[in-house]
């Protein structure tokens, strides 16, 4: 291997891939031979950098320096001015009104973050094992196998508090020690990468950028239950996470550090990947086993426990993706210094997928206890287009809204639960103030109606109970009472369902009701939605004082429900209107807006429907 | 061709997961027949009905025959947030379908997805295997005009 002196990193994780990434590095590839520069100028691939909106990005060393958005035109640029003149391109840092970041610790994005799982991520070339051991790879594994016992490795995780990262917040410990102390034949280490939840991203980011880290915190856990045989169970719907994890299992199946005797020592270990088909119940672990087994992903009741009866029965452990990759660093660091970060219940790091109406969407990695405000201000940048906070859900479907209130409580599993949201997963979904929180709750559930299993009645017809009312609701249909009932019928979905998904399915409405129960009730009693975004509670009105009488409007609209004459200005039929917004996209002048509130000529009619016994529900 | 797809695995029951993606990959128009479900049953030595059961389950599998490119378009809150609304309508537009439906060349059928997990870049569609992000309605009409002259 020759000694190359820069080294270009470009960040090749999902986000910046669908932005362009791949190209980008081609171009490097084509630019660097042309230029004769092949052979000083290293080009790595690595997983995900974490700030998904500057995408694509990318960070060339020795001196770290970070451009964002790249395109292929820029190539050239980079390859002339940095790589040959030593003079980095600074329209390509990330700057602000008063600076200009050259280096990526200089980036704000990354000042609050402390990286533990994802330590690798965007740093090493996913695909190369030799990275991986050169941070510090399965030297945990090494030492574990090598000098501790079962229940030694069990008990330091005990000391350092690990929670399980994929929702529930369940001490890692626990599920270790109930497998261990479980006599059998056969036990088995599953890793659960049915990452479902919208908005969050972290296992794939993980299973993409730094596959080995997983595969070592899965020997770790299989040496300390006593498994030798363990599954990963990705989503089809990521298919590079997959690659890369299948590759890593070849390359440490091939030099020794996956298969028999793992380090000269009795622990033997073999990992198989397994892949999903579409359902988001899979992520519930008793669904998840069913899958392995090639069923259906319907839930089973709880216990037995996987712990006691999990994959064909036998004693199983499912952790997720994220977990597992804090295992490695808590052996080499220990338990006491993973232990020191965080709160008294919450220990560690969590990583959050910043998604929605923020400045700076991506992956993150911040100590658990971080306030709401430090998360969504510093570390993601604020909200973009000048708009004002209103909203953030936390936990993807399972999760509940917290508002502008809330933003210096400390994010911890408690915290978060006490006032109605979770940390689930991690997705952290932004909302501006020009979000519906009714319409945000109704899509919540139509996502959990959809993903329900329908084995179990409280979720499959529970769930659809409170759809028809949010959508009665958000469609000028709601009445009185109808509250109360999304409560009632909410709390019963939640104590009744079988598995996770019915009993957090509820969450979002429940907790947007708690919050923003005025929003609500304008949408019931007043007929009007604020923000504009039920389209039913809203109508569109042409100003005539502003009006030019150029026709434009009257000629886009589809149901030809807007009529008038240059002399006297166009108005628009409310009863025929389909609420399209062709006329608003037109108009020269703006003379079109949309306002908040049924049409009262619409309130009328469908009053008078109302009567007449023509109604729209029951 | 099912039967050889099927024997580059074990005749276990958990591998039908996988023997059903696979079988629906290798087929031009991206499904799965009844006579391929019956070749399965034969191979693993399950019922029919089990693998019906499966095959219904799981969104990503189809019984009908479909497009020769999956698009798949990300319904979710964080894309939702983003107008992935918009996107769905210039689609529905471009490819004169509605959600479901192949398009009248046999190129395209347009379906909607539970989260992708690009959701730093939404909204966000993925075409077989490719994921775009970032989408613009001038974006989605690009993508599909590339792939219409690849043919």
């Amino acid at each position: 291997m020759s000694l190359k002196r820069i080294d270009l990193l470009i960040c090749c994780g999902s986000g910046c891939i669908s932005a362009g990434a791949l190209k980008i590095k081609e171009r490097f590839h084509e630019v660097l031979q042309e230029k004769n520069l092949a052979n000083e100028i290293n080009i790595i691939e690595t997983g995900c950098m974490g700030p998904c909106d500057y995408g694509p990005v990318m960070v060339i060393y020795p001196e770290g320096t970070f451009y964002k958005a790249v395109s292929p035109d820029d190539v050239e640029e980079i390859v002339n001015e940095h790589f040959i003149k030593g003079r980095p391109v600074a329209r390509l840092m990330l700057q602000d009104e008063e600076n200009t970041f050259s280096t990526q610790k200089e980036v704000p994005f990354y000042q609050k973050q402390v990286k533990v799982a994802l330590a690798n991520c965007g740093y090493i070339d996913p695909e190369s094992m030799d990275e991986y051991i050169a941070t510090g790879g399965y030297e945990a594994l090494g030492t574990v196998l090598t000098t501790m016992s079962p229940q030694e490795t069990i008990d330091l995780i005990k000391k350092s508090g690990l929670r399980g990262r994929g929702g529930g917040g369940f001490p890692t410990h626990i599920k270790w020690q109930m497998v261990h102390d479980n006599a059998s034949d056969e036990k088995y280490v599953i890793c659960n990468g049915d990452e479902g939840d919208p908005g969050a991203f972290m296992d794939r980011s993980l299973l993409e950028g730094d596959p080995h880290r997983i595969l070592e915190g899965m020997m770790i856990a299989a040496y300390a239950i006593g498994a030798n045989a363990g599954f990963l169970y990705i989503r089809a719907e990521y298919p590079l996470a997959i690659k890369r994890i299948k590759l890593a299992i070849a390359q440490a199946k091939e030099v020794g550090l996956m298969g028999q005797n793992v380090f000269g020592t009795k622990f033997c270990f073999d990992a198989e990947v397994r892949t999903g088909a579409g359902a988001f119940v899979c992520g519930e672990e008793t669904a998840l086993i069913h899958s392995i087994e090639g069923s259906r992903g319907n839930p089973t009741p709880k216990p037995p426990y996987p712990a006691l009866q999990g994959l064909w029965g036998k004693p199983t452990i499912v952790n997720n993706v994220e977990t597992f990759g804090n295992i490695p660093t808590i052996f080499l660091k220990g338990a006491e210094w993973f232990a020191s970060m965080g709160t008294e219940t919450s220990k560690g790091t969590k990583v959050f997928a910043l998604t929605g109406d923020i400045k700076n969407t991506g992956l993150v990695e911040v100590p658990m206890g971080i306030t709401l405000r430090e998360l969504i201000f510093d570390v993601g940048g604020g909200m973009t287009g000048g708009h004002k906070f209103k909203a953030v859900q936390l936990g993807g479907p399972s999760g509940g809204c917290l508002t502008v209130e809330h933003l210096d409580v400390p994010v911890d599993y408690e915290s978060l639960k006490e006032r109605g949201a979770m940390m689930g997963s991690g997705g952290v979904i932004v909302m501006n103030d020009t979000k519906c929180m009714v319409n945000i709750a109704k899509f919540f559930m139509d996502f959990c109606v959809d993903e329900s299993c329908g084995k179990c009645s409280p979720c499959r017809i529970g769930l659809k109970q409170m759809l028809d009312i949010l959508e009665r609701i958000t469609s000028g249909h709601g009445k009185e009472g109808d509250i109360e009932e999304l409560q009632r019928l909410g709390e019963a979905v939640n104590k009744l369902s079988l598995c996770g998904l019915g009993q957090s399915a509820p969450n979002p409405v429940l907790s947007t009701i708690r919050y923003f129960r005025e929003e609500y009730e304008a949408h019931i009693r007043d007929k009007s939605c604020a923000t504009k975004v039920c389209l039913d509670l809203m109508h569109f009105d042409i100003d005539k004082s502003r009006c030019i009488g150029c026709s434009l409007c009257a000629r886009k609209c589809p149901v030809t429900c807007i009529t008038g004459s240059r002399e006297d200005k166009y108005t628009i039929h409310q009863l025929d209107c389909v609420k399209c917004g062709n006329c608003q996209d037109v108009c020269p002048v703006k003379a079109v807006s949309r306002i908040p509130g049924m049409h009262p000529e619409v309130i009328t009619k469908r009053e008078a429907e109302a009567k007449s016994g023509n109604h729209h529900d029951e | 061709m099912t039967l050889e797809i099927c024997q580059k695995y074990a005749p276990n029951k958990d591998n039908l997961i996988q023997i059903l993606h696979d079988v629906q990959d290798a087929h031009p128009q991206h499904y799965i027949s009844p006579e391929a479900v019956d070749v399965i049953a034969e191979y693993l030595g399950v019922p029919a009905n089990h693998i019906y059961g499966v095959l219904t389950f799981y969104t990503m599998y189809s019984t009908s025959p479909r497009g020769k490119n999956i698009i798949r378009l990300c319904e979710s809150p964080p894309c939702y947030i983003k107008g992935s609304d918009n996107i769905l309508r210039k689609l529905k537009v471009l490819l004169g379908v509605q959600t479901g439906g192949t398009s009248k060349d046999g190129l395209f059928t347009l379906e909607l997805c539970a989260c992708l997990g690009v959701c730093g870049n939404a909204p966000v569609m993925m075409i077989n295997e490719d994921v775009y992000g970032d989408l613009t309605e001038e974006k989605v009409e690009e993508i599909i005009e590339r792939i219409r002259g690849m043919k």
